[in-house]
Protein backbone atom coordinates (compact mmCIF):
# COMPACT_ATOMS: atom_id res chain seq x y z
CA UNK A 1 0.00 0.00 0.00
CA UNK A 2 2.51 2.59 1.12
CA UNK A 3 6.00 2.21 -0.17
CA UNK A 4 8.55 3.05 2.49
CA UNK A 5 11.52 4.72 0.85
CA UNK A 6 14.77 2.89 1.43
CA UNK A 7 17.57 4.73 3.16
CA UNK A 8 20.64 5.30 0.99
CA UNK A 9 23.47 2.92 1.77
CA UNK A 10 25.92 4.24 4.30
CA UNK A 11 28.99 2.92 6.03
CA UNK A 12 26.96 2.45 9.20
CA UNK A 13 24.30 0.57 7.26
CA UNK A 14 26.92 -1.70 5.75
CA UNK A 15 28.44 -2.44 9.15
CA UNK A 16 25.03 -3.24 10.62
CA UNK A 17 24.30 -5.60 7.73
CA UNK A 18 27.63 -7.31 8.28
CA UNK A 19 26.94 -7.75 12.02
CA UNK A 20 23.52 -9.11 11.18
CA UNK A 21 24.94 -11.64 8.75
CA UNK A 22 27.55 -12.68 11.32
CA UNK A 23 24.95 -13.22 14.06
CA UNK A 24 22.82 -15.28 11.69
CA UNK A 25 25.78 -17.33 10.54
CA UNK A 26 27.01 -17.95 14.09
CA UNK A 27 23.54 -18.79 15.42
CA UNK A 28 22.72 -20.99 12.45
CA UNK A 29 25.91 -23.00 12.53
CA UNK A 30 25.81 -23.33 16.32
CA UNK A 31 22.28 -24.69 16.43
CA UNK A 32 22.77 -26.60 13.16
CA UNK A 33 25.74 -28.47 14.60
CA UNK A 34 23.73 -29.48 17.62
CA UNK A 35 20.65 -30.48 15.66
CA UNK A 36 22.69 -32.70 13.36
CA UNK A 37 24.06 -35.04 15.99
CA UNK A 38 23.37 -38.08 13.87
CA UNK A 39 25.41 -40.35 16.12
CA UNK A 40 23.01 -39.84 19.00
CA UNK A 41 19.45 -40.97 19.32
CA UNK A 42 16.85 -38.29 19.85
CA UNK A 43 16.08 -38.37 23.58
CA UNK A 44 13.00 -36.29 23.54
CA UNK A 45 9.99 -37.89 25.28
CA UNK A 46 9.58 -38.22 29.02
CA UNK A 47 9.46 -41.68 30.53
CA UNK A 48 9.73 -43.36 33.93
CA UNK A 49 12.56 -45.75 34.61
CA UNK A 50 10.55 -48.47 36.43
CA UNK A 51 13.65 -49.74 38.21
CA UNK A 52 14.19 -46.36 39.87
CA UNK A 53 10.53 -45.53 40.58
CA UNK A 54 9.57 -45.66 44.27
CA UNK A 55 5.79 -45.22 43.75
CA UNK A 56 5.71 -42.11 45.93
CA UNK A 57 2.39 -41.02 44.45
CA UNK A 58 3.56 -37.70 43.02
CA UNK A 59 2.75 -38.78 39.44
CA UNK A 60 -0.92 -38.53 40.34
CA UNK A 61 -0.65 -35.06 41.84
CA UNK A 62 2.11 -33.22 39.97
CA UNK A 63 1.17 -33.78 36.30
CA UNK A 64 -0.22 -30.72 34.50
CA UNK A 65 -2.98 -32.95 33.18
CA UNK A 66 -5.80 -34.07 35.44
CA UNK A 67 -5.97 -37.07 35.52
CA UNK A 68 -2.26 -37.64 35.09
CA UNK A 69 -0.66 -38.91 31.87
CA UNK A 70 1.11 -41.51 33.99
CA UNK A 71 -0.75 -44.83 33.95
CA UNK A 72 -0.15 -48.26 35.27
CA UNK A 73 1.29 -50.78 32.83
CA UNK A 74 0.97 -54.47 33.56
CA UNK A 75 3.64 -56.68 32.04
CA UNK A 76 1.74 -59.98 31.88
CA UNK A 77 4.74 -62.16 30.95
CA UNK A 78 6.38 -61.53 34.34
CA UNK A 79 3.16 -61.64 36.41
CA UNK A 80 2.72 -64.56 38.81
CA UNK A 81 -1.08 -64.56 38.31
CA UNK A 82 -1.30 -64.72 42.11
CA UNK A 83 -4.58 -65.38 43.83
CA UNK A 84 -3.51 -63.07 46.66
CA UNK A 85 -2.32 -60.12 44.56
CA UNK A 86 -0.86 -57.27 46.60
CA UNK A 87 -1.44 -54.91 43.69
CA UNK A 88 -5.14 -55.72 43.77
CA UNK A 89 -5.86 -56.31 47.45
CA UNK A 90 -4.96 -53.94 50.16
CA UNK A 91 -3.17 -55.17 53.26
CA UNK A 92 -5.36 -56.72 55.96
CA UNK A 93 -8.23 -57.26 53.54
CA UNK A 94 -11.39 -58.77 54.94
CA UNK A 95 -11.85 -61.26 52.14
CA UNK A 96 -10.27 -62.08 48.79
CA UNK A 97 -13.15 -60.70 46.75
CA UNK A 98 -13.80 -57.68 44.51
CA UNK A 99 -15.53 -55.62 47.17
CA UNK A 100 -14.33 -52.02 47.29
CA UNK A 101 -13.13 -52.16 50.88
CA UNK A 102 -10.68 -54.91 49.95
CA UNK A 103 -9.23 -53.25 46.86
CA UNK A 104 -6.06 -51.23 46.92
CA UNK A 105 -6.93 -49.19 43.82
CA UNK A 106 -8.76 -45.98 44.88
CA UNK A 107 -10.66 -45.78 41.58
CA UNK A 108 -11.37 -49.46 41.00
CA UNK A 109 -9.37 -49.46 37.79
CA UNK A 110 -8.13 -53.04 38.16
CA UNK A 111 -10.35 -55.96 37.24
CA UNK A 112 -9.46 -59.56 37.91
CA UNK A 113 -10.53 -62.59 35.98
CA UNK A 114 -10.15 -66.24 36.92
CA UNK A 115 -8.17 -68.10 34.28
CA UNK A 116 -8.03 -71.41 36.14
CA UNK A 117 -7.63 -72.06 39.85
CA UNK A 118 -5.54 -70.66 41.42
CA UNK A 119 -4.50 -68.23 38.68
CA UNK A 120 -6.07 -64.81 38.20
CA UNK A 121 -5.38 -62.28 35.49
CA UNK A 122 -5.34 -58.59 36.44
CA UNK A 123 -6.09 -55.98 33.78
CA UNK A 124 -5.98 -52.18 34.07
CA UNK A 125 -8.67 -49.84 32.81
CA UNK A 126 -6.47 -46.89 31.85
CA UNK A 127 -9.46 -44.60 31.61
CA UNK A 128 -9.93 -44.97 35.36
CA UNK A 129 -6.24 -45.11 36.33
CA UNK A 130 -4.93 -41.91 37.97
CA UNK A 131 -1.30 -43.01 38.17
CA UNK A 132 -1.06 -43.03 41.97
CA UNK A 133 1.08 -46.16 41.89
CA UNK A 134 -0.42 -47.79 44.99
CA UNK A 135 -0.84 -51.10 43.16
CA UNK A 136 2.66 -50.84 41.70
CA UNK A 137 4.04 -50.39 45.21
CA UNK A 138 2.10 -53.41 46.49
CA UNK A 139 3.16 -55.56 43.57
CA UNK A 140 6.81 -54.50 43.83
CA UNK A 141 7.05 -54.89 47.60
CA UNK A 142 5.37 -58.32 47.85
CA UNK A 143 5.24 -59.66 44.32
CA UNK A 144 6.99 -59.85 41.00
CA UNK A 145 6.85 -56.14 40.24
CA UNK A 146 4.93 -56.76 37.04
CA UNK A 147 2.84 -53.64 37.70
CA UNK A 148 4.74 -50.40 37.13
CA UNK A 149 4.09 -46.82 36.09
CA UNK A 150 4.74 -45.46 32.62
CA UNK A 151 4.02 -42.17 30.87
CA UNK A 152 1.29 -42.79 28.30
CA UNK A 153 2.31 -40.96 25.16
CA UNK A 154 -1.18 -40.81 23.69
CA UNK A 155 -2.12 -38.65 26.71
CA UNK A 156 1.16 -36.87 27.56
CA UNK A 157 1.63 -33.41 26.03
CA UNK A 158 5.42 -33.80 26.38
CA UNK A 159 6.06 -30.53 28.18
CA UNK A 160 9.47 -28.99 27.73
CA UNK A 161 9.89 -29.27 31.49
CA UNK A 162 7.89 -32.21 32.85
CA UNK A 163 6.51 -31.01 36.17
CA UNK A 164 6.47 -34.53 37.61
CA UNK A 165 10.16 -34.87 36.72
CA UNK A 166 11.02 -31.82 38.82
CA UNK A 167 9.08 -33.28 41.75
CA UNK A 168 10.22 -36.91 41.41
CA UNK A 169 12.23 -37.78 44.53
CA UNK A 170 13.90 -40.79 42.92
CA UNK A 171 15.05 -39.07 39.73
CA UNK A 172 13.19 -41.77 37.84
CA UNK A 173 12.07 -39.47 35.02
CA UNK A 174 14.33 -39.72 32.02
CA UNK A 175 14.14 -38.64 28.40
CA UNK A 176 13.56 -41.67 26.20
CA UNK A 177 14.22 -41.93 22.46
CA UNK A 178 11.13 -41.31 20.37
CA UNK A 179 11.64 -44.62 18.53
CA UNK A 180 11.49 -46.55 21.81
CA UNK A 181 9.35 -44.42 24.09
CA UNK A 182 8.50 -47.07 26.71
CA UNK A 183 10.80 -48.59 29.32
CA UNK A 184 9.00 -51.88 29.95
CA UNK A 185 10.15 -54.35 32.55
CA UNK A 186 11.28 -57.64 31.04
CA UNK A 187 12.08 -59.51 34.22
CA UNK A 188 10.45 -59.45 37.60
CA UNK A 189 11.98 -58.79 40.95
CA UNK A 190 10.74 -58.04 44.43
CA UNK A 191 12.18 -55.32 46.61
CA UNK A 192 11.09 -56.98 49.87
CA UNK B 1 11.26 -63.34 40.55
CA UNK B 2 9.49 -64.04 43.85
CA UNK B 3 6.62 -65.99 42.34
CA UNK B 4 7.06 -68.44 39.48
CA UNK B 5 5.10 -67.91 36.28
CA UNK B 6 1.73 -69.69 36.26
CA UNK B 7 1.51 -73.24 34.96
CA UNK B 8 -1.74 -73.35 33.05
CA UNK B 9 -3.17 -76.73 32.04
CA UNK B 10 -4.33 -75.24 28.75
CA UNK B 11 -2.21 -72.69 26.84
CA UNK B 12 -3.17 -69.14 27.77
CA UNK B 13 -1.83 -66.32 25.58
CA UNK B 14 -0.67 -63.24 27.49
CA UNK B 15 -2.61 -60.09 26.70
CA UNK B 16 -0.60 -57.56 24.72
CA UNK B 17 1.21 -54.88 26.73
CA UNK B 18 0.09 -51.73 24.98
CA UNK B 19 2.61 -49.16 23.86
CA UNK B 20 0.85 -46.33 22.10
CA UNK B 21 3.31 -44.20 20.15
CA UNK B 22 3.90 -40.48 20.85
CA UNK B 23 2.96 -37.72 18.45
CA UNK B 24 4.65 -38.49 15.14
CA UNK B 25 7.50 -36.32 13.83
CA UNK B 26 5.34 -35.09 10.96
CA UNK B 27 3.47 -32.79 13.36
CA UNK B 28 6.73 -31.28 14.53
CA UNK B 29 7.49 -30.16 10.98
CA UNK B 30 3.91 -28.87 10.73
CA UNK B 31 4.61 -26.66 13.77
CA UNK B 32 7.78 -25.33 12.17
CA UNK B 33 5.94 -24.58 8.92
CA UNK B 34 3.14 -22.85 10.82
CA UNK B 35 5.71 -20.71 12.63
CA UNK B 36 7.47 -19.71 9.42
CA UNK B 37 4.16 -18.87 7.68
CA UNK B 38 2.94 -16.85 10.66
CA UNK B 39 6.21 -14.90 10.77
CA UNK B 40 6.04 -14.07 7.04
CA UNK B 41 2.40 -13.05 7.40
CA UNK B 42 3.17 -10.87 10.42
CA UNK B 43 6.05 -9.16 8.61
CA UNK B 44 3.83 -8.50 5.59
CA UNK B 45 0.90 -7.22 7.67
CA UNK B 46 3.00 -4.93 9.85
CA UNK B 47 5.56 -3.59 7.39
CA UNK B 48 3.82 -3.71 4.02
CA UNK B 49 0.09 -3.53 4.71
CA UNK B 50 0.56 -1.48 7.90
CA UNK B 51 -2.70 -3.02 9.09
CA UNK B 52 -3.61 -3.22 12.76
CA UNK B 53 -6.75 -5.15 11.81
CA UNK B 54 -4.76 -7.84 10.04
CA UNK B 55 -2.32 -8.03 12.94
CA UNK B 56 -5.17 -8.58 15.40
CA UNK B 57 -6.62 -11.31 13.17
CA UNK B 58 -3.24 -13.05 13.11
CA UNK B 59 -3.05 -12.75 16.91
CA UNK B 60 -6.25 -14.75 17.23
CA UNK B 61 -4.82 -17.37 14.89
CA UNK B 62 -1.59 -17.62 16.89
CA UNK B 63 -3.43 -17.94 20.19
CA UNK B 64 -5.59 -20.68 18.72
CA UNK B 65 -2.74 -22.69 17.17
CA UNK B 66 0.40 -22.10 19.27
CA UNK B 67 -1.61 -21.42 22.43
CA UNK B 68 -4.62 -23.63 22.84
CA UNK B 69 -4.01 -26.29 20.17
CA UNK B 70 -0.31 -26.88 20.88
CA UNK B 71 -0.92 -26.08 24.56
CA UNK B 72 1.88 -23.52 24.61
CA UNK B 73 4.59 -26.12 23.90
CA UNK B 74 6.82 -25.82 21.79
CA UNK B 75 7.59 -22.10 22.12
CA UNK B 76 10.40 -19.71 21.32
CA UNK B 77 10.72 -18.46 24.90
CA UNK B 78 11.25 -21.95 26.30
CA UNK B 79 13.57 -22.99 23.47
CA UNK B 80 16.31 -20.81 25.00
CA UNK B 81 16.70 -23.54 27.63
CA UNK B 82 16.74 -26.39 25.12
CA UNK B 83 19.52 -24.68 23.19
CA UNK B 84 21.41 -23.99 26.42
CA UNK B 85 21.12 -27.56 27.61
CA UNK B 86 22.22 -28.87 24.21
CA UNK B 87 25.33 -26.69 24.49
CA UNK B 88 26.28 -27.77 28.01
CA UNK B 89 24.97 -31.34 28.29
CA UNK B 90 26.61 -33.67 25.76
CA UNK B 91 23.90 -36.30 26.22
CA UNK B 92 21.05 -33.98 25.30
CA UNK B 93 20.01 -33.64 21.67
CA UNK B 94 18.11 -30.61 20.44
CA UNK B 95 14.97 -31.33 18.46
CA UNK B 96 14.44 -29.64 15.12
CA UNK B 97 11.35 -27.89 16.50
CA UNK B 98 13.22 -26.34 19.44
CA UNK B 99 16.03 -25.24 17.12
CA UNK B 100 13.60 -23.68 14.64
CA UNK B 101 11.56 -21.95 17.34
CA UNK B 102 14.76 -20.50 18.75
CA UNK B 103 16.29 -19.36 15.46
CA UNK B 104 13.43 -18.32 13.16
CA UNK B 105 12.08 -15.43 15.27
CA UNK B 106 15.65 -14.23 15.88
CA UNK B 107 16.35 -14.24 12.14
CA UNK B 108 13.08 -12.43 11.38
CA UNK B 109 13.88 -9.80 14.00
CA UNK B 110 17.21 -9.17 12.33
CA UNK B 111 15.43 -8.35 9.07
CA UNK B 112 11.92 -7.13 9.91
CA UNK B 113 11.97 -6.13 13.59
CA UNK B 114 9.96 -7.77 16.33
CA UNK B 115 7.10 -9.04 14.17
CA UNK B 116 7.26 -12.25 16.22
CA UNK B 117 6.22 -10.33 19.35
CA UNK B 118 3.61 -8.43 17.36
CA UNK B 119 1.34 -11.27 16.38
CA UNK B 120 3.02 -14.70 16.38
CA UNK B 121 3.84 -15.25 20.05
CA UNK B 122 0.65 -16.39 21.81
CA UNK B 123 1.87 -14.96 25.12
CA UNK B 124 2.19 -11.48 23.64
CA UNK B 125 -1.05 -11.76 21.68
CA UNK B 126 -3.11 -12.73 24.74
CA UNK B 127 -1.87 -9.72 26.69
CA UNK B 128 -2.22 -7.40 23.72
CA UNK B 129 -5.85 -8.33 23.09
CA UNK B 130 -6.82 -7.94 26.74
CA UNK B 131 -5.50 -4.41 27.03
CA UNK B 132 -8.55 -2.19 27.73
CA UNK B 133 -7.34 0.91 29.49
CA UNK B 134 -3.59 1.41 29.26
CA UNK B 135 -1.96 3.39 32.05
CA UNK B 136 1.14 5.37 31.23
CA UNK B 137 3.95 4.25 33.50
CA UNK B 138 6.55 6.83 34.51
CA UNK B 139 9.62 6.51 32.31
CA UNK B 140 11.97 5.66 35.19
CA UNK B 141 9.71 2.76 36.21
CA UNK B 142 9.23 1.18 32.80
CA UNK B 143 12.92 1.68 31.93
CA UNK B 144 14.00 0.29 35.29
CA UNK B 145 11.74 -2.77 35.13
CA UNK B 146 13.03 -3.30 31.60
CA UNK B 147 16.27 -4.68 33.12
CA UNK B 148 14.42 -7.62 34.72
CA UNK B 149 14.17 -9.76 31.53
CA UNK B 150 17.96 -9.83 31.31
CA UNK B 151 18.16 -11.01 34.90
CA UNK B 152 15.57 -13.72 34.19
CA UNK B 153 17.38 -14.75 30.99
CA UNK B 154 20.65 -15.12 32.89
CA UNK B 155 19.04 -17.16 35.66
CA UNK B 156 17.25 -19.42 33.17
CA UNK B 157 20.45 -20.06 31.21
CA UNK B 158 22.35 -20.78 34.45
CA UNK B 159 19.74 -23.27 35.63
CA UNK B 160 19.38 -25.00 32.23
CA UNK B 161 23.15 -25.26 31.75
CA UNK B 162 23.74 -26.96 35.11
CA UNK B 163 21.31 -29.69 35.98
CA UNK B 164 18.70 -29.04 33.33
CA UNK B 165 15.93 -27.35 35.34
CA UNK B 166 13.76 -25.27 32.98
CA UNK B 167 12.84 -22.19 35.04
CA UNK B 168 11.03 -20.41 32.19
CA UNK B 169 8.68 -23.31 31.54
CA UNK B 170 8.12 -24.10 35.20
CA UNK B 171 7.12 -20.54 36.05
CA UNK B 172 5.37 -19.59 32.82
CA UNK B 173 2.18 -17.69 33.75
CA UNK B 174 0.22 -18.47 30.56
CA UNK B 175 0.89 -22.12 29.90
CA UNK B 176 -1.53 -23.25 32.63
CA UNK B 177 -4.21 -21.15 30.95
CA UNK B 178 -3.49 -22.56 27.47
CA UNK B 179 -3.72 -26.07 28.90
CA UNK B 180 -6.68 -25.12 31.11
CA UNK B 181 -4.91 -27.22 33.72
CA UNK B 182 -1.93 -26.88 35.97
CA UNK B 183 -0.71 -26.24 39.50
CA UNK B 184 -3.02 -23.88 41.42
CA UNK B 185 -0.35 -21.26 42.05
CA UNK B 186 0.54 -21.04 38.34
CA UNK B 187 -3.12 -20.72 37.34
CA UNK B 188 -3.44 -17.93 39.91
CA UNK B 189 -0.27 -16.26 38.60
CA UNK B 190 -1.59 -16.49 35.04
CA UNK B 191 -4.90 -14.92 36.02
CA UNK B 192 -3.07 -12.15 37.90
CA UNK B 193 -0.89 -11.33 34.88
CA UNK B 194 -3.93 -11.27 32.61
CA UNK B 195 -5.77 -8.90 34.98
CA UNK B 196 -2.68 -6.70 35.13
CA UNK B 197 -2.51 -6.79 31.33
CA UNK B 198 -5.86 -5.00 31.08
CA UNK B 199 -4.33 -1.80 32.47
CA UNK B 200 -0.58 -2.20 31.86
CA UNK B 201 0.35 -3.05 28.29
CA UNK B 202 2.01 -6.46 27.89
CA UNK B 203 3.53 -6.71 31.38
CA UNK B 204 5.15 -10.11 30.73
CA UNK B 205 6.68 -9.07 27.39
CA UNK B 206 8.15 -5.84 28.74
CA UNK B 207 9.24 -6.75 32.24
CA UNK B 208 9.92 -10.50 32.26
CA UNK B 209 10.14 -12.19 28.86
CA UNK B 210 13.70 -13.54 28.43
CA UNK B 211 13.25 -14.12 24.69
CA UNK B 212 12.04 -10.53 24.37
CA UNK B 213 15.34 -9.53 25.98
CA UNK B 214 17.22 -11.23 23.13
CA UNK B 215 14.97 -9.62 20.55
CA UNK B 216 15.47 -6.21 22.16
CA UNK B 217 19.18 -6.60 21.61
CA UNK B 218 18.68 -7.57 17.97
CA UNK B 219 15.92 -5.25 16.74
CA UNK B 220 18.16 -2.14 16.49
CA UNK B 221 20.20 -4.03 13.87
CA UNK B 222 17.19 -4.54 11.65
CA UNK B 223 17.03 -2.46 8.43
CA UNK B 224 13.23 -2.50 8.38
CA UNK B 225 11.02 -2.35 11.43
CA UNK B 226 7.64 -0.87 12.29
CA UNK B 227 7.79 2.90 12.00
CA UNK B 228 5.09 5.49 12.53
CA UNK B 229 6.33 8.05 10.08
CA UNK B 230 8.73 6.72 7.59
CA UNK B 231 8.83 9.95 5.63
CA UNK B 232 7.23 12.87 7.39
CA UNK B 233 6.07 13.94 10.86
CA UNK B 234 3.96 16.88 12.01
CA UNK B 235 5.18 16.50 15.63
CA UNK B 236 1.56 16.25 16.77
CA UNK B 237 1.92 13.64 19.64
CA UNK B 238 -1.12 11.62 18.44
CA UNK B 239 0.92 8.45 17.94
CA UNK B 240 2.56 8.84 21.34
CA UNK B 241 -0.83 8.95 23.04
CA UNK B 242 -1.88 5.87 21.09
CA UNK B 243 1.08 3.68 22.14
CA UNK B 244 0.17 1.70 25.28
CA UNK B 245 3.72 0.41 25.78
CA UNK B 246 5.45 3.81 26.14
CA UNK B 247 7.83 2.96 23.30
CA UNK B 248 7.41 6.10 21.19
CA UNK B 249 10.22 8.53 21.81
CA UNK B 250 9.50 12.23 21.47
CA UNK B 251 11.65 14.66 19.48
CA UNK B 252 14.75 15.90 21.23
CA UNK B 253 16.10 19.30 20.18
CA UNK B 254 19.73 19.85 19.33
CA UNK B 255 21.45 20.23 22.74
CA UNK B 256 23.09 23.50 23.75
CA UNK B 257 26.82 23.53 24.44
CA UNK B 258 26.22 23.56 28.24
CA UNK B 259 23.94 20.54 27.94
CA UNK B 260 26.48 18.86 25.73
CA UNK B 261 29.15 19.19 28.42
CA UNK B 262 26.81 17.89 31.12
CA UNK B 263 25.80 15.00 28.89
CA UNK B 264 29.40 14.14 28.19
CA UNK B 265 30.15 14.08 31.91
CA UNK B 266 27.14 11.80 32.51
CA UNK B 267 28.27 9.46 29.76
CA UNK B 268 31.78 9.41 31.24
CA UNK B 269 30.41 8.46 34.63
CA UNK B 270 28.29 5.71 33.07
CA UNK B 271 31.33 4.39 31.20
CA UNK B 272 33.25 4.20 34.47
CA UNK B 273 30.31 2.68 36.33
CA UNK B 274 29.64 -0.07 33.76
CA UNK B 275 32.77 -2.18 34.42
CA UNK B 276 32.42 -1.61 38.16
CA UNK B 277 28.84 -2.89 37.96
CA UNK B 278 30.06 -5.96 36.07
CA UNK B 279 32.69 -6.68 38.73
CA UNK B 280 30.18 -6.16 41.56
CA UNK B 281 27.74 -8.43 39.75
CA UNK B 282 30.39 -11.14 39.43
CA UNK B 283 31.17 -10.98 43.15
CA UNK B 284 27.48 -11.11 44.05
CA UNK B 285 26.97 -14.03 41.64
CA UNK B 286 29.85 -15.95 43.25
CA UNK B 287 28.33 -15.40 46.69
CA UNK B 288 24.94 -16.58 45.42
CA UNK B 289 26.42 -19.80 43.97
CA UNK B 290 25.30 -22.12 46.82
CA UNK B 291 21.78 -20.73 46.52
CA UNK B 292 21.66 -21.31 42.74
CA UNK B 293 23.05 -24.82 43.26
CA UNK B 294 19.86 -25.80 45.09
CA UNK B 295 18.01 -25.73 41.75
CA UNK B 296 19.98 -28.78 40.55
CA UNK B 297 18.26 -31.92 41.84
CA UNK B 298 21.35 -33.77 42.98
CA UNK B 299 22.72 -31.05 45.27
CA UNK B 300 19.87 -31.06 47.82
CA UNK B 301 19.58 -34.83 47.31
CA UNK B 302 23.21 -35.37 48.30
CA UNK B 303 22.63 -33.39 51.49
CA UNK B 304 19.54 -35.43 52.34
CA UNK B 305 21.34 -38.74 51.69
CA UNK B 306 24.29 -37.61 53.80
CA UNK B 307 21.95 -36.66 56.65
CA UNK B 308 20.18 -40.01 56.39
CA UNK B 309 23.40 -42.03 56.29
CA UNK B 310 25.15 -40.19 59.11
CA UNK B 311 22.00 -40.53 61.21
CA UNK B 312 22.37 -37.15 62.85
CA UNK B 313 19.38 -34.89 63.12
CA UNK B 314 16.54 -34.44 60.67
CA UNK B 315 16.66 -35.47 57.04
CA UNK B 316 15.69 -32.56 54.77
CA UNK B 317 13.95 -34.77 52.18
CA UNK B 318 13.38 -38.26 53.62
CA UNK B 319 11.39 -39.56 50.62
CA UNK B 320 14.13 -38.67 48.15
CA UNK B 321 16.89 -39.92 50.46
CA UNK B 322 15.05 -43.21 50.96
CA UNK B 323 14.50 -43.57 47.21
CA UNK B 324 18.19 -43.06 46.56
CA UNK B 325 19.35 -45.48 49.26
CA UNK B 326 16.91 -48.14 48.03
CA UNK B 327 18.22 -47.77 44.47
CA UNK B 328 21.50 -49.28 45.73
CA UNK B 329 23.63 -46.62 44.05
CA UNK B 330 26.97 -45.67 45.57
CA UNK B 331 26.45 -42.57 47.74
CA UNK B 332 30.06 -41.43 47.31
CA UNK B 333 29.44 -41.09 43.56
CA UNK B 334 26.45 -38.88 44.33
CA UNK B 335 28.53 -36.70 46.68
CA UNK B 336 31.18 -36.31 43.99
CA UNK B 337 28.61 -35.34 41.37
CA UNK B 338 26.96 -32.88 43.76
CA UNK B 339 30.23 -31.17 44.64
CA UNK B 340 31.15 -30.95 40.94
CA UNK B 341 27.74 -29.36 40.30
CA UNK B 342 28.27 -26.90 43.17
CA UNK B 343 31.58 -25.86 41.64
CA UNK B 344 29.90 -25.36 38.27
CA UNK B 345 27.29 -23.19 39.92
CA UNK B 346 30.01 -21.08 41.55
CA UNK B 347 31.60 -20.46 38.14
CA UNK B 348 28.22 -20.06 36.48
CA UNK B 349 27.18 -17.63 39.22
CA UNK B 350 30.17 -15.44 38.39
CA UNK B 351 29.28 -15.48 34.70
CA UNK B 352 25.65 -14.70 35.51
CA UNK B 353 26.61 -11.80 37.78
CA UNK B 354 29.04 -10.32 35.26
CA UNK B 355 26.41 -10.63 32.53
CA UNK B 356 23.76 -8.85 34.55
CA UNK B 357 26.18 -6.16 35.74
CA UNK B 358 27.28 -5.56 32.17
CA UNK B 359 23.67 -5.29 30.96
CA UNK B 360 22.84 -2.83 33.75
CA UNK B 361 25.94 -0.83 32.79
CA UNK B 362 24.90 -0.86 29.14
CA UNK B 363 21.48 0.46 30.18
CA UNK B 364 23.19 3.30 32.01
CA UNK B 365 25.31 4.13 28.98
CA UNK B 366 22.34 4.04 26.61
CA UNK B 367 20.12 6.20 28.82
CA UNK B 368 22.87 8.74 29.44
CA UNK B 369 23.69 9.06 25.76
CA UNK B 370 22.24 12.19 24.18
CA UNK B 371 20.49 11.71 20.93
CA UNK B 372 19.21 14.41 18.67
CA UNK B 373 15.82 13.33 17.31
CA UNK B 374 13.81 15.64 15.00
CA UNK B 375 10.60 13.56 14.85
CA UNK B 376 8.59 11.03 16.85
CA UNK B 377 10.12 7.58 16.52
CA UNK B 378 9.46 4.12 17.85
CA UNK B 379 12.11 2.90 20.26
CA UNK B 380 14.53 0.72 18.29
CA UNK B 381 14.62 -1.95 21.02
CA UNK B 382 11.36 -1.80 22.91
CA UNK B 383 8.79 -1.42 20.09
CA UNK B 384 6.83 -4.66 19.66
CA UNK B 385 5.38 -3.68 16.26
CA UNK B 386 1.78 -4.01 17.39
CA UNK B 387 0.67 -1.53 14.71
CA UNK B 388 -1.54 0.70 16.87
CA UNK B 389 0.27 3.90 15.98
CA UNK B 390 -0.07 3.58 12.18
CA UNK B 391 -3.68 4.70 11.92
CA UNK B 392 -3.24 7.44 14.52
CA UNK B 393 -0.87 9.38 12.28
CA UNK B 394 -2.66 12.09 10.23
CA UNK B 395 0.03 11.75 7.58
CA UNK B 396 -0.82 8.08 7.26
CA UNK B 397 -4.44 8.98 6.47
CA UNK B 398 -3.24 11.28 3.68
CA UNK B 399 -0.95 8.55 2.36
CA UNK B 400 -3.80 6.03 2.34
CA UNK B 401 -6.07 8.44 0.44
CA UNK B 402 -3.37 9.12 -2.13
CA UNK B 403 -2.76 5.42 -2.54
CA UNK B 404 -6.50 4.88 -3.12
CA UNK B 405 -6.58 7.58 -5.83
CA UNK B 406 -3.80 5.83 -7.69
Amino acid sequence: MTGIPQAPSTRRGFLVTAVRALILLAGGSLVGAWVLKPWQSRQRVWQIDPLKCTHCGKCATECVLKPSAVKLVHAFPICGYCKLCFGFFKAQQHALDENAENQRCPTGAITRRLIEAPYFEYTIDEGKCIGCGLCARGCTDFGNGSMFLQVRHDVCVNCNQCSIATACPAGAFVRAPIEKPYLLKRSGGSRA
Amino acid sequence: MSFPPPEFSQPHPFPVVQDLPPRPDLFMYLDITALALALFLAAWLVLKKRSRFGTVALMFGSIAYFGFWRKGCVCAIGSIQNVTQALFDPGYVLTAAAAAFFLLPLAFTLFFGRVFCAAVCPHGAVQDLLLVKPLKLPAWLSRGLGVLPFLYLGAAVLAAANGGLYLICRYDPFIAIFRTSGPAFMLAAGAAVLVLATVIGRPYCRFLCPYGALLRLLQPLSPRRAQITPTDCDVCTLCRNECPFDTIRQPVPEPSSAERIRGRRRLGLALIAAPLLAIAGGAAGYAMGPLFAQTAREVPLARAVWQAESGTGLVSDPVAADAFIRSGEESQALYDRASALSRRFHHGGIAFGVWFGAVAGLFLIITSRQKFRPIFETDPSDCVACGRCFASCPREQIRIQEARKE
